[in-house]
């Protein structure tokens, strides 16, 4: 009878058949009411896509000052507008891996030094104008050359040659690099016609929504793009992208039902949302941390034992059930975990003890207090989480002086210049990336003043390295080496929390980024 | 009549005297702040070469005096300058947010005044009576409460419980005027809540001070009724203190609502002004500080205006 009952559930959900029919059926078969109800709903899950509609979206990290140009995007509204207008040569797919965008195919040659990208043909921007390797090529420029002011500088760095070879996008590195594939999912390199060296902020792609409306800081209105070269994507006749940064304002709107789904749910306040009838949370793990960071190279901090008393000085459970209420994992010390590939999970977790915390201390001859900065701002919940590692280094015995600094100006004034302080990152797709970023002794970001020789090899070499068990090896060195060395406090990796109306179909769980990876607009729809 | 005229000239040049100052106060302060526009917008993935690159193309390599007065040129030819930060052209964005301002103080204000000076009159006929404790308690209650609160005890109320107005309170251009109406509900009613009390209690202490005049016993003994005493003996003679605390409160509905357009996300010309002044972006919030500036004066000048206007002693000096 089931399978029959599920048949039906399915020609009922699919508009074969009406509901009123289906349940009479049911029960014909014997089915109570609240079973065949069920089947009803587990098969409307599972229908296709429904198109049409108009499906909004409730964002915070929005402001009036931001622009359509993706390589000044450093906040979550910018990110998620150039997922709706425009699309990258590939993108990070749902289990992590690489997936094909506006390229066909890649592959590199055997030193992974030189990369080739198939360009995909027939593929139309907004303003008709036909994709060619040479706007990708543009596009790249735009991001790389001397006087750019994209934040995807960093990434393109490492290139050495950009050219066209027929239908292919050919690029050498300096040294080799077998992520070069993940660097080109970075969020910033929108494909534009010309690269956007006209308008940058034309707002012009080949993305699944054309833009409509573009009122920074208050909303963002798109258009399916009725020539979208990808299927299964751009089911809603229109998306909108509401800029809510007050989070009760937003929960609100979600509530009353104004936007159907909402990004970045407050921990906090997570059980509540729960209670609310038709909404559903979203989580996903993701590569995010929130940490505590010392120069290792400026006194105190200088000294090997200093750092290893605070490491061990900081209950990691603690921050987790407290500062994220369960949505997030603990972390080891180095801003690496399971999320990211070639994870090794055998590397020992540190925990939470005052006495070696105390035996360290003791060791690094270091008197007084040990003054941490924080604000507010350099993540949720960062004035308690201090306050909560001041509690829990008092039982060693350390003395933590919290001095809470103004959220205006803390990227500038505090973080990166001051020697201890908290702040977060919101990681990389790859190991490579994330060590590149923040933790080579080169690095513009190295925010922990870690310099170490030996690590420096060890990355360039895990670049190059193709056998994945080697590099794998290699990246557990790494990992051990920051965790016992750095200068990194890495007490937790936060949760992506989202609310999701019961009206939204198609959900699915990216962890690489905020909303299903930029992709929460195009990829769900609106249940009929 | 001349007298007034020359008042108003001489007010008015006073004024823009003091929007100079008030630019060049802003412009300091704005300076002083820590880090500059390109560090607030790359923010935490800013590259020395990146910070470089924008800084040139901002033209933030001048020192500051050379900037300030290029700004100003540009100004008294009537142009106002594009924002550093995305480009915009600051006269069209700022058009459209404080059209949005506008909309919401009047609609405030429309319901608030006649509402504040009515209870007022009311208090005072009343006076000392439950009408008046009434009164005098609700609106003292709202008063006392923070803006954000009574704006999230109606979000949770009107909007989420009975769903009668929207908690988002954004408006397009595409709206039409009802619909404009609905959107921005539940933040002109929070405002009034705010400012009610403020025009109520200077009604009712003004009007309650010249209800101890000679002339209003002679009113009463013709026989009037004690509301037509308030209403057409009593209050003209009050007017100047309420019309100051009036024109205050309107002030207040329209700079000092940034809270409340926080809170329902109205694109006001608050929420604008913060979000520049966290990004360094002088030319913007120049803008914002000489319009707000602006309607202070303006405002003020209106109060002493009929002020005086209302006062026949002041209209005709000796």
């Amino acid at each position: 009878m089931t399978d029959s009952l599920n048949q039906l559930g399915k020609l009922a959900a699919a508009g074969v058949i009406d509901r009123r029919t289906f349940m009479k059926q049911a029960a014909a078969m014997g089915a109570s009411v609240a079973l065949s109800g069920a089947v009803l709903s587990k098969a409307a899950m599972a229908a296709e896509p429904v198109t049409g509609g108009l499906l909004k979206m409730g964002s915070s990290g929005g402001e009036s000052t931001n622009s359509l140009d993706p390589a000044t995007s450093s906040s979550a509204v910018p990110f998620l507008n150039g997922h709706q207008w425009g699309d990258l040569l590939v993108d990070i797919a749902d289990d992590g891996s690489v997936e094909n965008r506006l390229a066909e195919e890649y592959g590199s040659s055997a030193d992974a030094k030189t990369w080739t990208f198939k360009i995909r043909k027939g593929v139309e921007f907004h303003n008709g104008k036909t994709l060619t390797p040479d706007d990708v090529i543009a596009t790249l420029e735009r991001h790389s050359g001397e006087d750019t002011k994209s934040g995807a500088l960093g990434v393109m760095r490492g290139i050495d040659t950009m050219k066209v070879d027929g239908d292919n996008v050919v690029i050498g590195l300096k040294n080799a690099n077998a992520d070069l594939p993940f660097l080109m999912a970075d969020y910033h390199l929108v494909i534009q016609p010309n690269g956007g060296k006209d308008q940058p902020d034309a707002g012009i792609g080949t993305g699944p929504y054309k833009m409509m409306v573009n009122e920074p800081g208050v909303r963002h209105g798109y258009e399916k793009n009725t020539n979208d070269w990808k299927s299964g994507r751009g089911f809603a006749e229109q998306v909108e992208i509401l800029v809510i940064n007050d989070d009760t304002a937003r929960v609100a709107a979600l509530q009353s039902g104004q936007v159907h789904m909402i990004e970045r749910v407050p921990p906090k306040i997570v059980e509540l949302v729960k209670r609310i009838p038709n909404v559903e949370i979203k989580s996903a793990p993701g590569r995010g941390h929130y940490v505590f960071i010392m120069h290792a190279n400026t006194a105190p901090f200088d000294n090997k034992d200093l750092r290893l008393a605070l490491k061990y000085g900081i209950n990691r459970q603690e921050m987790v059930d407290k500062i994220l209420f369960g949505y997030g994992s603990i972390g080891n010390d180095m801003p690496i975990n399971a999320a990211y590939p070639l994870f090794s999970d055998d590397i020992e977790q540190r925990q939470y003890d005052p006495d070696k915390a105390a035996f360290h201390f003791k060791k690094s001859g270091h008197s007084g207090s040990v003054v941490l900065r924080t604000a507010d701002g350099s993540f949720p919940g960062a004035v308690d989480a201090s306050q909560l590692f001041q509690q829990s280094l008092s039982q060693a015995g350390i003395e933590l002086e919290v001095k809470r600094e103004p959220n205006d100006g803390y990227w500038s004034e505090v973080w990166n210049k001051q020697p201890f302080c908290t702040s977060y990152w919101g990681g990389r797709p790859t190991q490579d990336q994330m060590y590149s970023t923040a933790y080579l002794s080169s690095a513009d970001w190295n925010d922990t003043r870690f310099f170490n020789e030996g690590f420096d090899k060890m990355l360039l070499a895990a670049k190059g390295e193709l056998d994945t068990a080697k590099r794998k090896q290699i990246y557990r060195d790494m990992g051990t080496l920051v965790r016992d060395d750095g200068g990194l406090i890495c007490p937790m990796f936060n949760d992506w929390v989202e609310g999701v109306s019961n009206k939204v179909g198609g959900w699915a769980v990216n962890s690489n980024q905020t909303m299903m990876n930029g992709q929460a607009l195009s990829r769900c729809w609106l249940n009929a | 009549m001349p007298y007034l005229l020359i008042l108003v000239a001489q007010r008015l040049a006073l004024g823009a005297l003091l929007l100079l100052a008030v630019s060049a106060l802003i412009f300091i302060g704005t300076e002083i702040l820590p880090g500059d526009v390109a560090q607030s917008i790359l923010g935490q993935s800013a590259t020395p070469e990146a910070l470089a690159n924008l800084r040139r193309d901002l033209g933030l390599e001048d020192p500051p005096h050379k900037r300030y007065f290029s700004w100003l040129w540009g100004l008294l030819h009537g142009d106002l300058g594009t924002a550093l930060t995305n480009g915009v052209d600051i006269a069209s964005s700022i058009s459209k947010r404080l059209y949005n301002t506008m909309f919401l103080a009047s609609v405030a204000a429309v319901i608030a005044v006649p509402l504040a000076l009515l209870l007022g009159m009311i208090a005072v006929r009343f006076r000392n009576r439950w009408p008046d404790k009434l009164i005098s308690g609700t609106t003292l209650g709202f008063i006392s409460l923070p803006e954000f609160f009574i704006g999230y005890l109606l979000i949770y109320f009107v909007a989420v419980k009975l769903g009668w107005f929207p908690s988002v309170a954004t408006v397009y251009d595409s709206m039409n005027f009802s619909e404009r109406l609905a959107a921005v509900a539940l933040p002109a009613a929070t405002l009034t809540l705010v400012v009610l009390a403020h025009m109520m209690r200077m009604t009712r202490a003004a009007i309650l001070n010249v209800m101890q005049s000679a002339y209003i016993e002679t009113a009463e003994l013709k026989g009037l009724s004690s509301f037509k005493v308030i209403f057409r003996h009593a209050f003209p003679n009050a007017i100047a203190p309420i019309i100051n605390v009036v024109m205050l409160n309107l002030a207040y509905l329209v700079v000092g609502v940034v809270v409340v357009e926080v809170i329902f996300v109205f694109p006001g010309m608050g929420q604008y002004l913060v979000d520049h002044v966290a990004k360094r972006d002088v030319p913007v919030v120049q803008a914002c500080g000489l319009i707000f500036a602006g309607f202070y004066i303006v405002l003020n000048m209106l109060a002493d205006i009929i002020a005086i206007i209302s006062n026949p002693r002041l209209r005709h000096p000796k």
